[in-house]
């Protein structure tokens, strides 16, 4: 098979590059040149390059004997990427970008590039498995559950899996260090990457800040009693519950949590722990990553990349999905995905619209 | 396998190994007075007569460099800073819009950081200079020009430039003028006493001779700021301990390369020619850019520009070099992103174009079986290329 490695200049899309050139297969090395933050990247005239990590995929490349080039998507990330990321936050939701990318770029803007080129499928290092039976390719979590990705790509539809290669879906995080380390490559003992690879240090209130601007507005609890100032509502997510300056603490000295915010009012409303839960959750689109499943069914719902998948019913109502929660969740974030799951497989995703509160059933 | 990449190095000469080896296993600091400083000595200065004699200069007008871009960064800043001391009005560069990055980044730092002021002279659709354009920039208040700097040959597309009319237009303003003529040294005929430049940027491994090694020929009353202080080598202009066996080796290219230049340029254009009509013959919509006056007074011998509309410059190049091609999308910077060259945006072309363009480049070791590869890969590979054109904007 012609392959085409997306290597970050990471340890896992090294590996996951590896394995496919043990195992026969063509493999030519991409690098994805993202972003244009001035901090970590060089910007100006001839657009912006990740120079250290660029170099450490082409250095894993020579390694690995293969072909390598980079490719700049930066303008497609900024559009696809960062600028929904700015306007879901705008709009009081809180996005998660690396789900984003992997629909819009990796398995799409690139995808489509290596298909038309020539290529057969696009490998990178993502901790996630696909199973294909009778034609289908079916998503299915990692090994590694502490490492696991099929949350960030249930996004993706039956025929970009159809395309995808994760090598990496039955190893352990330990190991590919390991791996790498025989390899000879140079990356193996580089550390994992967390924050959000546009915004390096990690601010992310800070960045939506410059980008977005300030709005002061009032943060009241669920009296509309005001408690405290903010200077943009996009600066909080539902659950939070550092960070919130408030200026007394409440009456029963518990701490306070943020239950939704409104940006039209650009207000931020608080309450105790025990208004957090939710058990409903309608939301769109949804992507069945092999096909739809016959509505209700039930289902274990995960809200956030790294959170424990609970039990579920879904009901499909067109392009809608409503879930029942069977115990209450606590800091679901609209616009961050709901990933439903039968057992190990990804059954599909929604990105999550409106959330209703246990009490309210 | 076909290299047409020689633009951007092209294989070292038989000679140049040899002049260059020849040295590698030998004591001798140049600069000590011992028997092993002067034997070394006498090879570095043996070799600079050799290189002055083949450019046209004199000995004493060689400074030799690690490469271009440093014989490219000591006349600009250096004459800046010269000039600048010596009347404090001049503070203003004056340069074309089509320049390598090693001429434009340096002044634009000198810009950023020097308090300089630049004029980016606008080039026509060939990307070339007429001396008029430059007569009008001079003759708006000369006091303030510090320097001018107009490349002898575009890297990219080819064009030569009408140098000894600019030369003779910044001196009838009396204002010192440098030249890059890193692609046009080994392919024209590139003298320095007769074209009058205060200052001309030659690089060894575009002609036949090793890389990390350069000069910049210099007039004798020009005396650039160093930018690299340090034992006072080569007419304390430029320190550090000279490189023997590099001098050594851009000697012996120099000299064969102007040698044989007349007869390799002619045999290297008629290779050019025929690869750009086999190409046109096989994609018929593709765009010569460039000067289509494929004389060598007008065009680089080895130099074909092309675009191909629909096509992206850098899926091109991936495909070809699958197919053992080595070419060029033009000008990328460290980290390999391609992005649409400055000079054909100078030319006016547009961004699309010139995303989709190509540089071939022939040189000494070039020959009809290279042209022949190219043609044979490049139907499919411009096929295959479009169809990945095409899905990137539908995707938009």
């Amino acid at each position: 098979m012609k392959v085409l490695a997306a290597v970050s200049g990471g340890v896992d899309s090294a590996v996951a590059a590896s394995r496919m050139v043990a195992a026969g297969h063509d493999v030519t090395a991409v690098h994805l040149a993202l972003s244009s933050n001035p901090q970590t990247f060089r910007s100006g005239a001839r657009g912006c390059c990740s120079l250290e990590d660029s170099r450490d995929a082409r250095r894993v490349a020579d390694v690995l004997a293969i072909p390598y080039y980079v490719w700049d998507l930066a303008e497609r990330f900024k559009e696809d990427v960062v600028d929904d990321f700015l306007a879901e936050y705008a709009a009081g939701r809180t996005p998660n970008p690396c789900l984003r990318c992997n629909e819009q770029i990796k398995f799409s803007a690139v995808l489509d590039r290596a298909l038309a080129l020539g290529f057969d499928a696009v490998c990178t290092g993502h901790y996630a498995r696909i199973q294909r039976s009778g034609g289908k390719s079916i998503l299915m979590r990692a090994l590694d559950e502490d490492k696991d990705q099929s949350y960030v790509l249930a996004v993706l539809r039956q025929e970009q899996l159809q395309h995808a290669l994760f090598p990496l879906g039955d190893s352990l995080k330990s190991d590919i260090r390991e791996e790498a380390r025989t390899l000879g490559l140079l990356v193996a003992d580089k550390p994992d990457s967390h924050d959000i690879c546009f915004i390096p240090d990690g601010d992310t209130r800070n960045f939506l800040k410059r980008h977005l601007g300030e709005h002061q507005g009032d943060i009241v609890d669920t009296d509309g009693v005001v408690l405290g100032h903010h200077e943009g509502s996009f600066g909080y997510t539902v659950g939070q519950r550092k960070g919130l300056g408030l200026m007394e603490a409440a009456p029963d000295r518990a701490p306070r949590y943020v239950l939704s915010i409104e940006p039209v009012s650009n207000t931020v409303t608080v309450g105790p722990r025990d208004q957090l839960g939710i058990t409903g959750i309608t939301g769109e689109p949804v992507n069945w990553c092999g096909g739809a499943s016959e509505s209700p069914f039930s289902c274990r719902v995960q809200v956030r990349a790294h959170g424990e998948a609970v039990p579920a019913i879904a009901a499909v109502v067109g392009d809608v999905v409503e879930l029942k929660l069977e115990t209450p969740q606590l800091g679901v974030a609209p616009g961050q995905a709901a990933v439903m799951y039968d057992g190990e497989r990804v059954v599909g995703s929604v990105t999550i619209g409106n959330t209703s509160k246990a009490r309210e059933r | 396998m076909a290299y047409l990449d020689h633009a951007a190095t092209t294989p070292i000469l038989p000679e140049a190994v040899a002049a260059s080896t020849a040295q590698l296993g030998l004591v001798g600091n140049p600069s000590s007075l011992h028997a092993d400083g002067r034997r070394a000595r006498r090879v570095v200065e043996e070799a600079r007569e050799t290189l002055a004699a083949a450019f046209g200069a004199r000995p004493s007008e060689v400074v030799f460099t690690s490469s271009g871009t440093e014989a490219n960064n000591l006349a600009l800043k250096g004459l800046y800073w010269a000039r600048r001391a010596a009347d404090p009005r001049r503070r203003r560069i004056v340069a074309s819009a089509v320049e390598h990055h090693a001429v434009i980044d340096p002044i634009q730092w000198l810009v950023d950081s020097e308090g300089a002021e630049v004029t980016w002279l606008p080039v026509d659709e060939v990307g070339r200079v007429s001396p008029d354009t430059l007569r009008r920039e001079l003759a708006r208040e000369s006091e303030s020009i510090a320097v001018v700097s107009i490349m002898w040959a575009n890297n990219e597309v080819g064009t030569v430039q009408p140098i000894h009319q600019l030369v003779q237009v910044a001196h009838e303003y009396a204002i010192p003028i440098h030249t890059d003529a890193v692609q046009a040294a080994g392919h024209l005929s590139v003298n320095f006493d007769e074209m009058g430049a205060d200052a001309v940027s030659l690089s060894g491994h575009k002609f036949g001779g090793p890389l990390g090694v350069g000069a910049l020929l210099l007039t004798r009353s020009c005396s650039p700021v160093p930018l690299i202080h340090g034992g006072g080598q080569e007419r304390d202009v430029r320190s550090g301990t000279l490189d023997t066996p590099s001098i050594a080796g851009i000697a012996a290219a120099a000299h064969i390369a102007q040698a044989t230049r007349a007869s390799e340029a002619s045999r290297i254009a008629a290779l050019r020619d025929e690869l750009l009509v086999r190409l046109l013959e096989c994609v018929p919509e593709a765009i010569v850019n460039g000067d289509t006056r494929l004389e060598i007074q007008h065009r680089l011998p080895g130099n074909a520009h092309v675009s191909f509309p629909g096509c992206e410059g850098d899926s091109l190049l991936m495909l070809l070099d699958a197919r053992g091609i080595s070419c060029s999308t033009g000008s990328a910077c460290s980290a390999g992103v391609a992005q649409p060259s400055h000079v054909l945006l100078a030319m006016g072309a547009d961004p699309d174009i010139a995303r989709s363009s190509l540089r071939f480049s022939l040189g000494h070791s070039s020959t009809r079986s290279d042209v022949d590869a190219l043609i044979g890969e490049i139907g499919p590979v411009i096929e295959r290329a479009r169809a990945a054109g095409a899905a990137a904007r539908a995707g938009r």
